[in-house]
């Protein structure tokens, strides 16, 4: 957990921000994907196109894939992918707390 | 709400006769493809339009083969229906994709092209869902576009303007519940001027570039735009049962609590009714040799066909049960959850959480699930979770189970009362069977079947309440299935059985078992079955049951049933197993049932997704490999404890 918070820290100073670095309710917009075709094809048909803006929610138990709120659905991504997701913050968008 | 524009019904219907081939309106019937994304409510459209059962599962990508069902229309036309596998866009990449996009192009082999497509969207997330329109509509048929789940958009506050979207897509638009059956007199109107075949211009008009997705994004959110649509709330209750059900702590000991609720009900709920049908056919076959003179065919009528069938068709409630229970899980939108939670779990064994859901379904049957293996992308995790989904416990081992555990197993209570022996070997058993299944996949994903790190994408579908007529409808088709068996295979193998058992004569009479082609098949196996504890009359049941494994009930029920009087018959087949099998033999026979590969319709589908014999034979070998030193092993563990 501690080792995740340092990584996450260190990512929001130096390398751009990913998906996977954001807390629950953390609202974001999608930069790029960086995927191979087929996979970034099957997100953005999912609602993952850059532009559209991205909710992380819950966690599965065990540190397992995370859902996003993503275009009025959710969908659940591993966090090796959710790291390949290129993001930026809103300055206005500051932490909603989901139910 | 049914009439959304101001046309005629049958305005904007028609095909461009130049698409579709050249025939006269007898030729062949008119083929209606249902096309939409997962979840949005296909196949509950399509139970409702044909009555014919189709899986209904509250998961992405279940539904892998497309069904066909006939429509009655009010004119007394009639209309196929063909059910496709749901997809995003018309970009196929897994094979259930494939299929839709095949089957549409008209490039599906042995399949005519349709002559028109319905096509079904969750109008409550129109935005995503409108992008599949655009390749839908250039195929240039006549198109009608539902928007399910408005009872659901309605309640969370969303709405849309039906007429303004019908004029923005040149087709018929209608919003409708597919569940609560509301707005389907639209749906007929469509049927009726496709079987009519009226002629009208193609539709004209302007669409994005396929594959460019953003592009096909951005023309969706136009349309939605223009048709002033209003996405509803986010669904609060989703929210609330994920927060629980998804929880660090209580959501797995949730899932554990179901699996448990499920094992301990489908014993105690099912038995009295069991009982009951034991009775009924014990009693009868009983009857039956009182009112029918002694002969040959009596014998094979009570002796072979009823006690053969009957033994195996006692255990339909617990297989209902058990399917029920699967059902309201998969319906609920439960199972996505535990594909989540699974998913960790699983990459540990080199598979993912979407081979969870196969490996799910194989808890009712290996055939379906093998066919559900085509969600999955990757090649090598398919076949991985192809060869380990037998190892699942079927709803055909519940016999076998059953029986062996009811005539060895004394009920003492567990856990307080929570749980009885009995209760908790049968959950070992599927206990057993997973841990067998994972270390196989772990063991093939390492080795012959290595591949580089598989992805996991799943949509987590808003939580519904199972409804009555999906669950009524797949608890029917089960029953049919289960029975159509019933009536064929164990029906044939007991003809057969009883045959092999009275033959050859000697002096005319019907040899005693022993001297019978049967009993000496059995003979001739014995000597490498009883290193396990069985002796030759269970040699027979194995046999028989490399047909399908709960064959040997009924080779056992067939066999007792030649053999015995009507004394021992009464007391009926758990008391008469007493003679053949010690506790320790019963124990390995549940071991090897555990593991072995007997089921001849799982290796044909095998053969067929998989392309040719290496698999199925592979997978044929290693379990009975598997089986025989797995129940070698048990028996003689057993012997030592229960010495």
């Amino acid at each position: 957990m501690a080792a995740g918070k340092k990584r996450r820290k260190a990512a929001l100073r130096s390398s751009p921000l990913t998906l996977a670095d954001l807390q629950v309710g953390q609202r974001c917009i999608l930069d790029r994907l960086d995927l191979p075709e087929d996979m970034a094809r099957r997100l953005m048909e999912l609602g993952f196109l850059p532009g559209n803006e991205i909710t992380p929610g819950k966690r599965a138990p065990g540190g397992g894939p995370r859902v996003f709120r993503v275009d009025g659905s959710e969908v659940a991504l591993r966090q090796e992918t959710a790291a390949r997701l290129y993001v930026r913050r809103e300055p206005e968008s500051d932490v909603v707390v989901l139910t | 709400m049914s009439s959304c524009h101001g046309n005629t019904p049958r305005a904007g219907l028609l095909p461009n006769p130049s698409i579709l081939p050249p025939r006269p309106a007898s030729d062949r019937p008119i083929i209606v493809a249902i096309v939409g994304p997962p979840n949005s409510g296909k196949s509950t459209l399509f139970n409702r339009l044909t009555g014919l059962r189709q899986k209904v599962a509250n998961f992405p990508g279940v539904t892998v083969e497309h069904r066909m069902g006939k429509a009655k229309l009010k004119d007394h036309h009639e209309v196929f229906l063909v059910d496709l596998p749901g997809v995003y866009s018309l970009h196929p990449r897994a094979e259930d994709e494939q299929v839709t996009h095949d089957v549409l192009k008209g490039e599906q082999p042995d399949f005519p092209k349709p002559d028109a497509v319905i096509l079904i969207l969750d109008s409550t997330n129109l935005g995503r869902n409108l992008v599949l329109a655009a390749p839908i509509l250039s195929l240039g048929l006549p198109t009608l576009v539902l928007l399910n789940m408005a009872d659901d958009l309605a309640a969370r506050g969303g709405k849309v303007d039906i007429a303004a979207l019908s004029n923005e897509l040149n087709c018929p638009v209608a919003l409708i519940s597919a569940a609560k059956g509301t707005g389907i007199d639209r749906i007929q109107q469509f049927l009726l001027g496709t079987a009519v075949r009226l002629n009208s211009p193609p539709p004209r008009i302007e669409l994005p570039v396929l594959h460019d997705v953003p592009k096909c994004r951005q023309w969706a959110a136009k349309l939605g735009i223009r048709a002033s649509y209003r996405p509803p709330a986010p669904p609060l209750w989703t929210r609330r049962l994920d927060a629980i059900f998804l929880h660090p702590v209580a959501g797995p000991l949730i899932f554990a609590a179901i699996v448990v609720a499920v094992f301990q009900s489908i014993f105690s709920w099912a038995k009295p009714v069991m009982d009951g049908m034991q009775g009924f056919v014990l009693t009868s076959g009983i009857w039956m040799k009182h009112v029918m003179p002694d002969s040959p065919w009596r014998s094979l009528l009570v002796d072979g066909v009823w006690s053969g069938v009957g033994a195996v068709v006692v255990f339909l409630p617990q297989i209902l049960l058990l399917f029920l229970f699967i059902g309201i899980l998969e319906d609920s939108g439960y199972l996505a959850r535990a594909a989540l939670i699974a998913d960790r779990t699983m990459s540990k064994f080199g598979l993912q959480g979407k081979s969870f859901i196969p490996l799910l379904s194989a808890y009712a049957c290996a055939v379906p699930a093998i066919m559900a293996t085509r969600v999955i992308e990757n090649k090598r995790d398919r076949i991985a979770t192809m060869m380990i989904a037998p190892l699942m416990t079927c709803s055909a081992r519940l016999p076998v189970y059953t029986l062996l555990i009811a005539a060895f197993i004394p009920n003492i209570p567990l856990l307080g009362g929570i749980l009885s022996l009995p209760a908790a070997t049968m959950l070992s058993l599927y206990v057993l069977g997973f841990l067998a299944a994972i270390m196989t996949a772990r063991i093939l994903k390492s080795s012959i079947l290595k591949s580089r790190g598989s992805s996991f994408v799943l949509e987590m579908p808003p939580y519904r309440w199972p409804t009555w007529q999906s669950l009524t409808l797949r608890l029917i088709d089960r029953a049919r299935v289960f029975l159509r068996r019933a009536g064929t295979v164990i029906l044939l193998v007991a003809i057969v059985l009883w045959v092999l058992a009275h033959l050859p004569l000697e002096n005319g009479k019907t040899p005693p078992l022993e001297h019978s082609a049967a009993g000496m098949i059995g003979k001739t196996i014995e000597p490498a079955i009883k290193p396990l504890g069985f002796n030759w009359k269970i040699g027979i049941g194995l046999i028989t049951s490399l047909a399908a494994r709960e064959v040997i009930v009924g080779t056992l029920g067939t066999i007792y049933g030649i053999e015995g009087d009507e004394e021992s018959q009464a007391k009926g087949l758990q008391t008469a197993l007493h003679r053949d099998l010690s506790a320790s033999g019963a124990v390995a026979l549940l071991i090897f049932f555990a593991f072995a590969m007997q089921c001849f319709s799982t290796l044909a589908v095998v053969k067929r997704e998989t392309g040719g014999w290496k698999w199925p034979i592979f997978q044929f070998s290693y379990m009975l490999v598997l089986a025989y030193s797995g129940s070698w092993l048990a028996f003689h563990i057993a012997n030592h404890f229960l010495a």
